[in-house]
């Protein structure tokens, strides 16, 4: 018992040591934060969201659309649900926003309930407003319609 | 003891009475003058006491909760520095709506004497029934502390958002709707707001 207690906390200092010694390179390691790990950069300025009130095409029919909107101060818990002053069905006739779709109203059997479904209570989940912002990572998705229509030329 | 003082107060009575000999009428008519303003003066600034922001964080009922929410707030710091503070949006500027409000308040004394509001838990089991009490208040007098600042005749909009000057051109503008009927939460959070009208 005695040795087998010794010989894994050697076993845990090899290989400590070993993690120590392929450590990442340093500039591998300021990727997004654009400053050495022991650098505390002044953070860019805050970015305004887009207030345009112009609704954004989706990427794919399942995406959750982006809110077109601000919505700084927007209360979401257990009290109450800003979004959904605007955006419930009871809503939309004085509001004019779109109505949250059926699928909000669903539980995962699919089965219709009469409000809100939990697990689409906390919308900027899955909704988030937008910048205007150079992008940080290069993003390569490419629309589905794209490549139907690249494959429709070459026929 | 009692007939003594009740003695005392019927000869003040009677040199109250007497006219007066020694002073003209002149002096008489500027001095009260000079005396209404100071007394109308003194009343002023114990009012102007009241009416500042310090005094009414003064209290942790009102420190702890809503002025650690405003400062979160659009009304706490912005681009322009306009900065909105309690009496802003809760004691009308205006003299006599001043006085009534400040005779509602005495209840808040009361209240905290007694400890209606002296703990988180209570003051959120309260809240809904304390925010009641001031939508109420906006509702009736049309938004007015609002409008102290943001004057509808003076919106531009065009320099609004798509979804504000909608609704400010429609149900603002045709009087159906006054600030508060949209504009709930916006220096505090809110309370439960299950059954409020528009949630
Ligand atoms: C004051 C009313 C109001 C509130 C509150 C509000 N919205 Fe909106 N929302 C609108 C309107 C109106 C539109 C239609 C486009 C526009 O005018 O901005 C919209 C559009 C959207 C869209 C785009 C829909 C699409 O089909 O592209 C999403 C997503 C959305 N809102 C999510 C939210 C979320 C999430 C919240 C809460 C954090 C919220 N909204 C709060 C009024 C509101
Ligand atoms: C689990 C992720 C999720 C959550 C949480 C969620 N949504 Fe969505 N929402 C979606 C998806 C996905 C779509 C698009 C497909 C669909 O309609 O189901 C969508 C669509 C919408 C649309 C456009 C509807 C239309 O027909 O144009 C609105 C508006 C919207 N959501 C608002 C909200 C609001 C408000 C909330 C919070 C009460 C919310 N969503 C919560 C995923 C979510
Ligand atoms: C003596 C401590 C104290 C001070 C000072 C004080 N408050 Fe209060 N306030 C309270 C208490 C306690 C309540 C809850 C009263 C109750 O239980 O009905 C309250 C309630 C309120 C309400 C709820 C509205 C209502 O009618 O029920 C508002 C608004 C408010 N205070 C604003 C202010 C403002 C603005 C000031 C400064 C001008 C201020 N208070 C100063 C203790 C205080
Ligand atoms: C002391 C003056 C003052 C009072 C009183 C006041 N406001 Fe404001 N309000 C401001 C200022 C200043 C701004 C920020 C303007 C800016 O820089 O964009 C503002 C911003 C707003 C905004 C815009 C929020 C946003 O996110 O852009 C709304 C809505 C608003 N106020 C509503 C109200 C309502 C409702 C009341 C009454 C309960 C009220 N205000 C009382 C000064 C005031
Ligand atoms: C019929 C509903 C309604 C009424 C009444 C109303 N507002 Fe608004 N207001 C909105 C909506 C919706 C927005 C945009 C969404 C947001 O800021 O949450 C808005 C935005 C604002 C803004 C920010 C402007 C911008 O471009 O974003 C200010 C300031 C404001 N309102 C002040 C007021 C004042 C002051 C009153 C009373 C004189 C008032 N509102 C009455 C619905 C209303
Ligand atoms: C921009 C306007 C504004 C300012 C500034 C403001 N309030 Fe309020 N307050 C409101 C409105 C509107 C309500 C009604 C409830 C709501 O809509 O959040 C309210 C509600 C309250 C309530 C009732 C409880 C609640 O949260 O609903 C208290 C207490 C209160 N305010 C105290 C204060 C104190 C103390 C300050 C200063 C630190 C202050 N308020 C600053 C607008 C304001």
């Amino acid at each position: 018992m005695k040795t087998g207690k010794f010989l894994s906390i050697i076993a845990l200092l090899g290989f400590s040591v070993s993690v120590m010694a392929t450590s990442v390179p340093e500039d591998k390691i300021d990727t997004l934060r654009l400053a050495p790990i022991n650098v505390e950069p002044t953070p860019p300025a805050m970015q305004a969201v887009i207030n345009t009130d112009v609704k954004q095409v989706r990427n794919y029919p399942m995406q959750p659309p982006v809110i077109p909107h601000k919505i700084d101060g927007y209360q979401i818990d257990l009290k109450v649900n800003k979004c959904m002053q605007c955006h419930a069905r009871t809503s939309t006739g004085h509001s004019q926003a779109p109505m949250v779709s059926v699928t909000h109203y669903m539980d995962r059997e699919n089965n219709f309930l009469a409000d809100l479904s939990p697990r689409r209570y906390f919308c900027t989940q899955c909704h988030a407003p937008q910048l205007d912002a150079k992008l940080l990572v290069e993003n390569d998705f490419v629309d589905i319609d794209h490549l139907i229509k690249a494959n429709a030329v070459k026929h | 003891m009692l007939a003594k003082l009740f003695d005392q107060l019927k000869l003040v009575w009677k040199v109250l009475r007497r006219p007066s000999v020694h002073y003209s009428l002149g002096f008489l008519t500027i001095g009260g003058f000079i005396a209404g303003i100071m007394f109308w003066g003194g009343f002023n600034t114990a009012l102007e006491l009241t009416n500042r922001e310090e005094f009414c964080i003064g209290c942790h009922e009102m420190e702890n909760n809503v002025y650690q929410e405003l400062q979160t707030t659009i009304h706490f710091s912005n681009r322009s520095g306009v900065r909105a503070t309690c009496p802003d949006c809760h004691v009308p500027h205006n003299w006599t709506d001043k006085i009534a409000r400040k005779m509602q308040a005495s209840k808040e004394v009361w209240g905290k004497v007694f400890g209606t509001i002296n703990t988180r838990e209570k003051f959120e089991a309260k809240r809904r029934h304390l925010a009641e009490n001031e939508w109420n208040r906006l509702k009736a007098n049309d938004s007015l502390e609002c409008r102290n600042c943001h004057n509808f005749d003076y919106m531009d909009f065009t320099r609004q958002s798509k979804r504000a000057s909608q609704m400010h051109s429609t149900s603002l503008a045709s009087g159906e709707k006054t600030c508060i009927d949209c504009h709930k939460g916006i220096a505090h959070q809110l309370p439960d707001m299950a059954g409020v009208e528009g949630f």
